[in-house]
C-alpha cells in the first residue's frame, strides 16, 4: 500500500539516508489517508442522515462521552508517538557520518556552492563523488544562510556564515542529482542550482587527478578557474550578456561611467578596488548588490583574474 | 417563572424580552458620519472598520498571490523580474500574516461577538478599543510609506544576516510591524478583562460560547508572545542602525538566535491566527445542527491546552537550521503534543453532528470545507513535525501547501464562516444563498488545484520562494496557477454578492438561523448598547434541548442604564406572575 504514494517522491539514490524517511513518509500519508477519509464520510453520511426536515426538528441531547474521549485522545498520541520515534531514530542515522566517510568541504556564497578536495582541487557547482561510498560534506558560507539540499538522497542542512555543518550521503547509482539552495538568499537563490556527479570509485580517482591542485597553469587559466569558483560569473557574464553586474567582456581599459556622475578607465587598481570595496564605485545602471572579497581572495588570485579579464575583448 | 436562579446567594426578578424584528434604533442609525465612525467607541463599528481595513489588506495580498502565481506559469521570467518577485512574496506573506489573518478573526469579528455573547454593552475599555485600531493604521500607513519608498525583499520572516544586509526597506517595516504588534496586545488585554469582568448575569465559565474560549486563549497568546516580537524586531533595528552585534555573525551576533526569538512569537502567532477560527467553528455546527456541542469542555480546555504548549514548540522551525541536537529532539516531541488538542477538536465537532438536524446553509458548508482542509493541514503538520521527514520536506513547497492548508484552508475559511454567519447580524440583511453556494464551490475547488499539486512538487524537491524552477516542476506550477484563479473567481462572486446584499439584500431577522446564542437575542441589527436588558442566562449557549423562551430572559427592574424604558413584549407565561 506504500506504493500509493511512491510518486510523491523522487527515486531514490541514497538508501542509507534516505530509507527510513521514505517508509516514514509512506506510513504518515497511509494512515492520515485513512483517518481522513473515515472523518470526511462519517461528515457527509451525518450530512445525508440527519438533514433537517422540519424547523421543528428535536436533537437528543448528548453532550459528552467520557469513553469516546479517551480513545480519540489516546489512540492518536500512540500513533504520533510512533512517527515521533521513527522520524527520530532516523534523523540519528543522518546525524551520525559512518567512519570511512570521504570528506570534501562546501563554501557556499550568492549564488553558488564551491567544492574543495583533500588534493586542493577546487570545482564550483558541480560537487563528483564516488559510488558506493559515504561522503561527507563540511559546509560553511561566506555571506548569508543557505541550504544544501539533494532530494534524492533526503538530506538537507542550513549552512551558516559563523559554523560549521555537515551532511553525509551514500550514493548507490552511478549518475547526477540535483542541488537545490534551500534557504531564500536573494535574487537570483531559484538560481543556486549544483549537481551531485556520481562516478565509480576508479573514474572518480582519474576525475580527482586530472583536477590541477591550487589551480595550476597559467595565471589566465587560474583567473578563468577562480571566477567560476568564487561565484563571479553568477553575476558578471563574460560574453557580454548583461546579468545583475556589468560583464566582464571589453571592460579592460574602457571608460567607466559611474551613477555618481564620475568616470574612470578599468585598469588594474580599479579592478581590484571593485574586488575589496565593491560600493566604492557603482557602474551606471547597476545596484549596490555585491558584497566584499576582502579575506576571499589574495593578492595573487587578484591578479589571476585581472589577468583572465584582460584576455576578454570585445 | 418570575425568578431564575443565577448563583446561590442572589435571585434575581426576570421576563422575557422578545428581541424586536423591526428595529427602529440600531447601532447603524444612530451616530451617523464620518467624524461619528472615527470617534466612535462603539465596538460593533470598531469591529466593521476592522473588518474593512482587513478586507482591503487580503485583496492587495491577493492580487499579488495571483502575479506570483501567474509569474510561475513558466520558469524563469515569465513578466516580472527576479527581484520583483521576491519582493512580491515578501509582501503578500508580509501582508497575509500581519495585516490580515491576525487581526481578522478577533479584532474584526470577535469585536463584533465578544460583548454580544456576553450581554454586556462593550468591551472593557472602549477607548483603548478605538486606539487599537488607530494603531493597527498608524502601523499600516508606516509599513507601506517604507514599502512605497524602497520595498522589502528580506521575506516575511526577515531571517538574518539577509535582513541586515539588504538595501530594502528592513527597519522601516520592521518598525511598522513593532507598531502594529501593541494593537494586537491592546486588542488581547482588552478581551481579557471583557469576558472576566462582564459577563451577564448566568453566564459561568461552563456556560461561555466556545468562542469566547477561543477568543479567551488567543488573547493569552496575543499578550505573551507579541512582546518577544516586539523586542525581536526592536534588536534588529539596533543591529541595523548602530551596527551592534546580536544576530550578524560578520559584528560578532548568531543568526540562529534570531530565528528562535522570531519563532518564538511566530509560532504562537498561528495559533491567535487559527484558534479563533475553532471559536467560530463551534458556533456555526451547534446552530445548524440545532444540537448542544459534543464535549464541550474537552472543545474548551483543549484551545486553553493548544495556546499554552503553543509556546513551546517553536524550534519545529528550526530542524535543520543547526540548533542542538538536544533541543530539536525535544521540539519534535512537543510538537506532536500540540497535534493532539487539535485533532481532539474535530473528532468532537464531527461527534456533534450525530443525531443532529442539519441544514446546509453557507456557514454550514464552509464549516464541512474548514473540517475537511483542515484536517489535510493537520496531518501534513504531523509529517513535518517528523525529524527525518522534515530533513526532507523543510523549506519546500510542501510547507508551502501545508501552510495554506491551516491558514488558508482554516483561518480564512473560518472566517468565510463567521462572515457569513453573523452577517445578518451585522448588517441586518440577508446575502443570496445560491450564489454564496457557487462561491464556495469555487473556493473550494479552486483551493485543492491550487495547492495539491504543491504538496506533489514539494516532495519532489521544489523549494520555496523560487523564482526560477527545473522544468520536471512545470505541469504542477500551470496547474497550481489556473486553480488560483479558480478562487479567485470564487471571491469576486463573495464580493459581489455582499456588495448586492447591502445595497438591496433582504431584511433579516434578529434570529435567522434560529440559534440559542445570545448575540442572536440582540436585534438585527443590533440597538446602539446590544440590548435594551440586562440579559439574563440560565442555560447554556447550546442548550438545544430548552425552548427558545428561556434565552430570551433580562432583568425586570433595569432599564440598563438608560433613561427611558424601551417597550418589550413580555411573554404572559413567563413573565405573568410579575
Amino acid at each position: 500500500m506504500g506504493s500509493l504514494f511512491d510518486f510523491m517522491l523522487p527515486d531514490l539514490k541514497s538508501p542509507m539516508t534516505g530509507a527510513s524517511t521514505d517508509a516514514l513518509m509512506a506510513f504518515i500519508h497511509i494512515v492520515s489517508f485513512i483517518i481522513l477519509a473515515g472523518v470526511t464520510i462519517a461528515m457527509i453520511y451525518f450530512a445525508i442522515k440527519y438533514r433537517r426536515r422540519s424547523d421543528d426538528d428535536e436533537t437528543p441531547l448528548i453532550t459528552h462521552n467520557n469513553a469516546l474521549e479517551v480513545t480519540w485522545s489516546v489512540i492518536p498520541l500512540i500513533l504520533v508517538f510512533i512517527v515521533f520515534g521513527w522520524g527520530y531514530s532516523g534523523w540519528l542515522n543522518l546525524k551520525s557520518v559512518p567512519d570511512n566517510a570521504y570528506e570534501i568541504q562546501v563554501s557556499a556564497y550568492k549564488w553558488g556552492w564551491t567544492f574543495s578536495y583533500e588534493t586542493g582541487a577546487q570545482i564550483g557547482n558541480e560537487v563528483h563523488v564516488p559510488v558506493g561510498r559515504p561522503v561527507k560534506l563540511v559546509m560553511r558560507s561566506q555571506d548569508v544562510i543557505h541550504s544544501f539540499f539533494v532530494p534524492d538522497y533526503r538530506i538537507k542542512q542550513d549552512v551558516l556564515p559563523n559554523r560549521y555543518t555537515y551532511v553525509w550521503f551514500q550514493a548507490e547509482e552511478v549518475g547526477e542529482s540535483q542541488i537545490f539552495c534551500t534557504e531564500y538568499c536573494g535574487t537570483s537563490h531559484s538560481d543556486m542550482l549544483a549537481k551531485v556527479i556520481v562516478h565509480t570509485e576508479e573514474d572518480f580517482q582519474n576525475w580527482l587527478a586530472d583536477q590541477k591542485a591550487g589551480g595550476g597553469g597559467t595565471p589566465v587559466e587560474r583567473g578563468e578557474n577562480l571566477i567560476t569558483i568564487q561565484g563571479c560569473v553568477t553575476c558578471h557574464s563574460v560574453d557580454g550578456s548583461d546579468k545583475i553586474g556589468p560583464t566582464f567582456q571589453g571592460l579592460w581599459d574602457n571608460q567607466r561611467n559611474f551613477e555618481n556622475a564620475s568616470s574612470q578607465t578599468a585598469d588594474e587598481n580599479y579592478i581590484r578596488e571593485s574586488i575589496l570595496d565593491p560600493s566604492a564605485k557603482i557602474v551606471e545602471g547597476y545596484q549596490n548588490q555585491m558584497v566584499s572579497y576582502e579575506g576571499r581572495l589574495s593578492d595573487d588570485d587578484i591578479s589571476d583574474i585581472i589577468e583572465y579579464i584582460k584576455t576578454l575583448e570585445e | 417563572m418570575p425568578t431564575a436562579e443565577v448563583s446561590n446567594v442572589r435571585t434575581l426578578k426576570v421576563k422575557r424580552f422578545k428581541p424586536s424584528e423591526d428595529p427602529k434604533n440600531t447601532y447603524l442609525n444612530q451616530e451617523k458620519g464620518l467624524w461619528a465612525w472615527m470617534t466612535t467607541v462603539d465596538h460593533k463599528k470598531i469591529g466593521l472598520m476592522y473588518l474593512g481595513s482587513v478586507t482591503f489588506f487580503f485583496l492587495v495580498g491577493g492580487v499579488l498571490a495571483l502575479l506570483l502565481r501567474t509569474e510561475l506559469l513558466s520558469p524563469a521570467e515569465t513578466f516580472i523580474q527576479a527581484d520583483t518577485y521576491n519582493q512580491f512574496f515578501t509582501l503578500h506573506g508580509a501582508i497575509m500574516v500581519f495585516f490580515v489573518l491576525i487581526p481578522s478573526i478577533p479584532a474584526a469579528l470577535g469585536n463584533f461577538v465578544l460583548p454580544m455573547q456576553l450581554g454586556a454593552k462593550d468591551v472593557a475599555f472602549p477607548r483603548l478599543n478605538l486606539a487599537s485600531l488607530y494603531i493597527y493604521w498608524i502601523g499600516a500607513i508606516f509599513t507601506f510609506i517604507a514599502l512605497a519608498n524602497n520595498g522589502l525583499d528580506t521575506g516575511w520572516t526577515f531571517y538574518t544576516p539577509y535582513s541586515t544586509q539588504s538595501t530594502t526597506s528592513v527597519v522601516w517595516v520592521t518598525l511598522g510591524v513593532f507598531i502594529l504588534g501593541f494593537s494586537s496586545i491592546l486588542t488581547g488585554t482588552n478581551f481579557l478583562a471583557t469576558i472576566h469582568k462582564m459577563r451577564a448575569p448566568g453566564i459561568t465559565w461552563g456556560k461561555l460560547p466556545l468562542n469566547l474560549w477561543a477568543l479567551y486563549a488567543t488573547s493569552v497568546i496575543q499578550v505573551l508572545a507579541t512582546p518577544v516580537l516586539a523586542i525581536t524586531l526592536l534588536l534588529l533595528t539596533m543591529e541595523n542602525v548602530l551596527g551592534i552585534g546580536i544576530f550578524d555573525p560578520a559584528l560578532g551576533g548568531d543568526p540562529v538566535l534570531f530565528q528562535h526569538f522570531f519563532w518564538f512569537y511566530s509560532h504562537p502567532a498561528v495559533y491567535i491566527m487559527i484558534v479563533p477560527g475553532f471559536g467560530i467553528i463551534s458556533e456555526v455546527i451547534t446552530t445548524f445542527s440545532k444540537k448542544h456541542i459534543f464535549g464541550y469542555w474537552a472543545i474548551a480546555l483543549s484551545s486553553l491546552a493548544i495556546a499554552f504548549i503553543g509556546f513551546l514548540v517553536w524550534g519545529h522551525h528550526m530542524f535543520v537550521s543547526g540548533q542542538s541536537s538536544v533541543a530539536t529532539t525535544v521540539f519534535s516531541f512537543l510538537t506532536f503534543l500540540v497535534g493532539i488538542p487539535t485533532g481532539i477538536k474535530i473528532l468532537n465537532w464531527v461527534a456533534t453532528l450525530y443525531k443532529g438536524s442539519i441544514e446546509m446553509k453557507t456557514p454550514m458548508i464552509y464549516v464541512f470545507i474548514f473540517l475537511f482542509l483542515f484536517s489535510i493541514g493537520g496531518f501534513t503538520g504531523i509529517m513535518l513535525g517528523a525529524l527525518s521527514a522534515d530533513v526532507h520536506l523543510h523549506d519546500t513547497y510542501y510547507v508551502v501547501a501545508h501552510f495554506h492548508y491551516v491558514m488558508m484552508g482554516g483561518t480564512l475559511i473560518a472566517l468565510l464562516a463567521g462572515l457569513h454567519y453573523w452577517w445578518p447580524k451585522m448588517t441586518g440583511k440577508m446575502y443570496n444563498e445560491f450564489l454564496a453556494k457557487i462561491a464556495a464551490g469555487f473556493i473550494f475547488i479552486g483551493f485543492n488545484v491550487t495547492f495539491l499539486p504543491q504538496f506533489i512538487m514539494g516532495s519532489q524537491g521544489m523549494p520555496r520562494r523560487y523564482y526560477n524552477y527545473i522544468d520536471q516542476f512545470t505541469i504542477f506550477h500551470q496547474t497550481s496557477t489556473i486553480g488560483s484563479y479558480l478562487l479567485g473567481v470564487g471571491f469576486l462572486i463573495i464580493a459581489y454578492y455582499l456588495y448586492k446584499s447591502l445595497m438591496s439584500g433582504e431584511k433579516a431577522g434578529s434570529n435567522p438561523w434560529g440559534s440559542r446564542g445570545l448575540e442572536w437575542q440582540a436585534t438585527s441589527p443590533p440597538d446602539f448598547h446590544n440590548f435594551d436588558h440586562t440579559p439574563v442566562v440560565i442555560n447554556g449557549p447550546y442548550d438545544y434541548h430548552r425552548p427558545m423562551e428561556e434565552f430570551q430572559l433580562g432583568l425586570a427592574d433595569s432599564h440598563n442604564g438608560h433613561g427611558t424604558h424601551h417597550e418589550v413584549n413580555p411573554d404572559p407565561e413567563l413573565a405573568g406572575s410579575n
